[in-house]
């Protein structure tokens, strides 16, 4: 199929916006029917979507060069699918399915690729700050040029974890970047209810002598820029950033929560500025043509329906992966 | 599709459904609201997942039911063919990682009359097959404790200074195979002196030819020893009837002389076989044997290497004992037990008197598979094979 | 051959391990320039320079965390927590995060790091800076720990846990860094998981781990000196993984068990081992098994009521000679 090029705006490229619609349309999807497979009792325990935030995992994730490592929070699945892992091996985790990620060792909280770069998802909050800050370490003492990049949200700022690894980060100048997805809420709270200050994450930046970074995380491209900016400062050696990144979820913290707490009207609000419509319309805007979108949309309701159907056939993961990988040596042998 | 009551909530077992937003026949499409549900914790709106006909409604509003129950039933638009339903599969069962617990019990911690007797008291008691009723107790209240069955199990040497000597796996072994071997195999002996003045002539003159002088020629000393295996490996060969085991309801009658060569080491005794003996040379075989017998010192044998054979060579003529007869090593049928060389005088076939060396070997055979004449049959091929030892060279 | 003392003893396996593998780096509070509050790192600064020895913040998680981080992508860290009471500030990384990583991703995760705690009492520093965390860490599924009691045991000890490849928590005890012991020359390469007899013998077992460890070898002395009873005393040097077979061998000879434990009563590490041996080893006990404990309670600051609290000499003395004799 023949497709126009359309003047490419700045630096992000026809092609570029068409992968970023593409991996938003992916995660949206995705995120879907994982919600619909939960309501089917086949998605088990618990998950937290990020129906809505999709435009900061895209965008982060695009900005990346290979063998930058990501680090997220439970709320991780956009991650992890941004980072290139399939959605099957995601689904299959999620379905404590063999074929999972990890073979239903770790569910939904724990998705972690190392061959993606995706150095984990972590349930406990603010745990992964000071671990992105190790890896960044790791790379400032060999010399080496990646960057770590460490996704959180609004109520991990107030955790005793965030505030040192801000300061350690600022005092190590290391190569990494801290990305809080501000959603309003704290799990079932308004995060301006617990936090002496207005925005949790960059009003906390003068304090570890970081610049205040506020942008608006629901237009992909916004984001993609921010991402490369701060990436580009870590990798010239000028240390962290913190970027707080304004955004809304649609459902409710987790499966458990059907989020009545919230106020009339805010989602709907909100809704208007969902990042999927408003990046569909930017492309058709700049010229490309929406038989173009059509078919993305058309291929990725086909990988997601695939990777359902592909689940659902899987076995269970068997007995015996019970004990193994406790330690290096592949066991779970704490005795002779 | 079912619709069914979801899990809302990690720890919520069932839900009620407060009210249906659509009726059997509306359709739907992937949003819809089909209902409201309540758990103890929160309530929520169902969306309809496909899109097609509201079909069925099970639940009716007010009704609670578990989470996983059919609520509804769509009858999709595009019905795609009904999915594979995975049967949950059910893993099997893992095994705990090993229990290491005692399989037997010992009996109770405390007797019939009150008095506390302690594990290993009662373990030392049923392993030395004592009566806990016949012992008295040292121990705190009168408590029978480890040293109280002890000295029991001395019996008559309680008051000799002794040292005691656990028994180590290779003694027990012993103990208990030859004790075996004593009660269930019906043996008989067979002895003969055989003449060993051609074969320690042979001995002699092989022993000193120069290395690599010719083929065959050995790389260190034949022993006298080395002479008798390969003639009992020859004798089996002419005698193949004796070269037979009892296997309970059968016997097994070998083509080939797996020889075991007793070897005294460190705390006992281990018999390694030399297998296919009638097919190795005199030098092959002491070299086997000696690589064998070293091994065996340093405790180095796998079980393969002492397991089998149809007849046994032990040789205490180097200690001077003149006779003596061995006792059989099952599984195999027969033992044969070499004593030291002598100087005899003999009457010549002229009537006056030589001086010869002799030796005697016993035969002790297992009478279920070998009857007396046979063994005579095997030992009289064996006293061939050492007084023409030519044949051992082949 | 030299005579070291344990806290030179530190700093010479740190050092060893730093010198043999690049990827060794050692981070914690005041443990580079200063030489570490307890002088147990003293020089390392100096020999291999700020980018492998590293001051950090009073920051216990980011310490932690920074070391998990440096470990999962290719270092092998040493992370310092000056006094082992503060695993409780940083708990979530010694129970949550290195333990589980590899076993929730399938095996992906690696997190070869060593955490070296400054464990135990005796040093009249109240209840908030004298705990013996051992059975905490021994808890937890998927650490090791590991706590030597002789200067030569920590050299070859700390040798073993830089290079093994899980999470290793290394507790040094605050009253032996004093102590001194022989340590030869050279690499020195121990083994976890091994217990040492220290003291063979014939009439009971006794167990013991770090500064329990020389009040168990005098009180065996003792014993035998003023009681006649020839004691086998086994410095158990490692909680995970577990030398079962030395302490069930040593059992099956001496049926009789002791477990001499600086950590409070309930579920110390004793606590566990009289179990196994009680299920396994049941038929080779003479009598119960006793354990000796520092009681149920805060160790007190004051001189006097701290050594009264954690065992003494005496008092495992005492406690065998009546259980023994009774």
């Amino acid at each position: 199929m023949t497709t126009t090029l359309a003047r490419p705006e700045g630096d992000l490229t026809q092609e570029l916006r068409l992968r970023l619609y593409r991996m938003q349309t992916l995660i949206r999807e995705a995120e879907q029917c994982a919600y619909d497979l939960f309501l089917q009792n086949l998605v088990k325990g618990t998950s937290h979507l990020s129906l809505g935030q999709e435009a900061i995992a895209a965008g982060f994730a695009l900005a990346m060069q290979p063998g930058d490592l990501s680090f997220c929070t439970y709320r991780g699945h956009a991650h992890t699918l941004a980072r290139g892992v399939p959605f099957e091996k995601v689904l299959g985790e999620l379905m404590s399915r063999d074929n999972g990620l990890m073979r239903g060792k770790g569910g939904s909280m724990h998705l972690t690729s190392v061959a993606h770069g995706v150095m984990g998802s972590y349930a406990i909050v603010g745990a992964h700050l000071p671990i992105a800050c190790g890896a960044a370490w790791r790379a400032q003492y060999r010399g080496q040029s990646d960057v770590s990049v460490c996704f959180f949200g609004d109520g991990t700022t107030n955790i005793g974890a965030f505030h040192e690894a801000l300061n350690l980060a600022a005092v190590w100048k290391l190569p990494v970047v801290f990305v809080c997805e501000n959603n309003l809420y704290m799990e079932y709270t308004p995060i301006g209810e617990v936090t002496a200050v207005e925005h949790p994450a960059a009003d906390r930046a003068a304090s570890y002598g970081l610049e205040r970074i506020v942008v608006d995380g629901n237009d992909a491209d916004i984001v993609f820029r921010t991402a490369s900016a701060a990436y580009a400062r870590a990798r010239a050696g000028a240390g962290p950033s913190l970027i707080e990144c304004l955004t809304y979820r649609y459902s409710g913290h987790s499966r458990a929560d059907p989020a009545k707490y919230r106020p009339d009207g805010e989602l709907e609000r909100w809704k208007l500025r969902d990042p999927l419509p408003l990046y569909r319309r930017r492309l058709l805007e700049l010229g490309v043509p929406s038989a173009v979108l059509e078919h993305v949309d058309a291929e990725i309701k086909s990988e997601v329906q695939a990777a359902a159907a592909a689940c659902k056939a899987a076995p269970p993961p068997p007995a015996d992966i019970l004990y193994t990988d406790v330690y290096a040596d592949g066991g779970a042998a704490w005795r002779n | 599709m079912d619709v069914l009551m979801p899990q809302l909530g990690e720890t919520v077992t069932e839900g009620t459904l407060l009210s249906w937003t659509r009726a059997v026949g509306d359709p739907v499409e992937p949003g819809d609201v089909l209902c409201e549900i309540e758990t103890e914790k929160t309530s929520m709106e169902i969306p309809a997942t496909v899109a097609g006909v509201l079909a069925a409604i099970r639940v009716p509003a007010g009704e609670a039911v578990a989470v996983g129950t059919v609520i509804a039933v769509i009858q999709e638009r595009n019905a795609q063919a009904s999915e594979p339903t995975v049967a949950v599969a059910v893993a099997p069962a893992v095994p705990l990682p090993q229990r290491r617990t005692a399989a037997s019990q010992f009996g109770p911690g405390r007797l019939a009359d009150g008095t506390e007797i302690t594990p290993w008291a009662r373990r030392l008691a049923a392993q030395a097959q004592i009566n806990v009723a016949q012992l008295s107790g040292t121990g705190p209240r009168g408590r029978i404790v480890g040293r109280d069955v002890e000295a029991l199990a001395v019996g008559p040497y309680a008051h000799t200074p002794h040292d005691v000597i656990p028994l180590a796996g290779m003694r027990r072994q012993i103990a208990q195979r030859l004790l075996a071997a004593t009660q269930t195999i019906p043996q008989f002996h067979l002895s003969v002196d055989v003449g060993v003045d051609a074969l320690q002539a042979l001995r002699a003159s092989l022993n000193a030819a120069p290395p690599a002088a010719a083929a065959g020629a050995p790389a260190s000393r034949l022993s006298l020893n080395d002479f008798v295996v390969k003639a009992l490996g020859v004798a089996l060969m002419r005698v193949p009837e004796a070269n037979t085991v009892w296997a309970e309801d059968r016997m097994l009658r070998f083509h080939q002389a797996d020889i075991g060569v007793a070897v005294a080491i460190d705390g006992g005794l281990i018999t390694p076989i030399v297998r296919h003996v009638e097919a190795k040379s005199l030098a092959a075989l002491s070299s086997e044997i000696r690589e064998l017998a070293q091994r065996a010192r340093a405790r180095h044998l796998l079980p393969a290497e002492y397991h089998g054979g149809s007849i046994s060579v032990s040789n205490l003529g180097m200690f001077g004992v003149s006779e003596f007869s061995a006792i059989i090593n099952p599984p195999q049928a027969a033992i044969l037990a070499v004593g030291a060389v002598s100087r005899v005088a003999s009457e010549t076939a002229a009537g006056g008197v030589q001086f010869e060396s002799r030796m005697r070997v016993t035969l002790s055979c297992d009478h279920r598979v070998i009857d007396g004449a046979l063994g005579a049959r095997l030992l009289a091929a064996f006293r061939e094979a050492i007084e023409a030892p030519a044949a051992l060279l082949a | 051959m030299a005579e070291l003392s344990y806290r030179d003893a530190v700093a010479r396996g740190i050092a060893q391990e730093m010198a043999r593998d690049p990827d060794v780096v050692f981070l914690g509070e005041d443990v580079a320039k200063a030489g570490g509050v307890f002088k147990a790192t003293v020089g390392l600064y100096e020999q291999f320079g700020p980018l492998r020895v590293r001051d950090t913040p009073i920051s216990e998680q980011a310490i932690l965390g920074a070391a998990m981080g440096a470990a999962m992508t290719g270092l092998k860290p040493i992370a310092e927590i000056m006094f082992a009471d503060f695993a409780a500030v940083c708990w979530d990384y010694f129970a949550n995060e290195f333990p589980k990583s590899r076993y929730m991703t399938n095996g992906q995760v690696k997190v070869p790091l060593v955490v070296r705690l400054g464990n135990g009492g005796a040093a009249r520093f109240g209840a908030q800076h004298s705990q013996s965390v051992e059975n905490w860490c021994m808890m937890i599924p998927g650490l090791k720990v590991v706590a030597p009691s002789t200067p030569v045991d920590v050299v070859g000890l700390m040798a073993a846990a830089v290079r093994d490849p899980d999470p290793v928590i290394f507790l040094e005890h605050k009253s032996l860094y004093a102590s001194r012991g022989e340590v030869p020359d050279g690499e020195l390469l121990d083994r976890l998981g091994t217990a040492k007899i220290l003291r063979p013998g014939r009439d009971a077992t006794i167990l013991a781990l770090a500064l329990m460890v020389p009040r168990a070898l005098a009180a065996a002395e003792r014993l035998q000196r003023e009681h006649g009873l020839d004691c086998e005393v086994i410095d158990l040097r490692s909680l995970v993984p577990l030398d079962t077979q030395t302490i069930l061998g040593s059992v099956a000879r001496t049926h009789r068990l002791f477990t001499v434990e600086e950590n409070p009563r309930l579920c110390g590490w004793g606590a566990e081992i009289v179990s196994i041996v009680a299920d396994e080893s049941f038929y080779d006990l003479d009598g119960p098994p006793v354990r000796i404990t520092t009681p149920h309670i805060p160790l007190p600051a004051a001189d006097v009521l701290e050594d009264l609290a954690i065992p003494s000499s005496e008092r495992i003395v005492e406690t065998v000679r009546r259980a023994m004799a009774a």
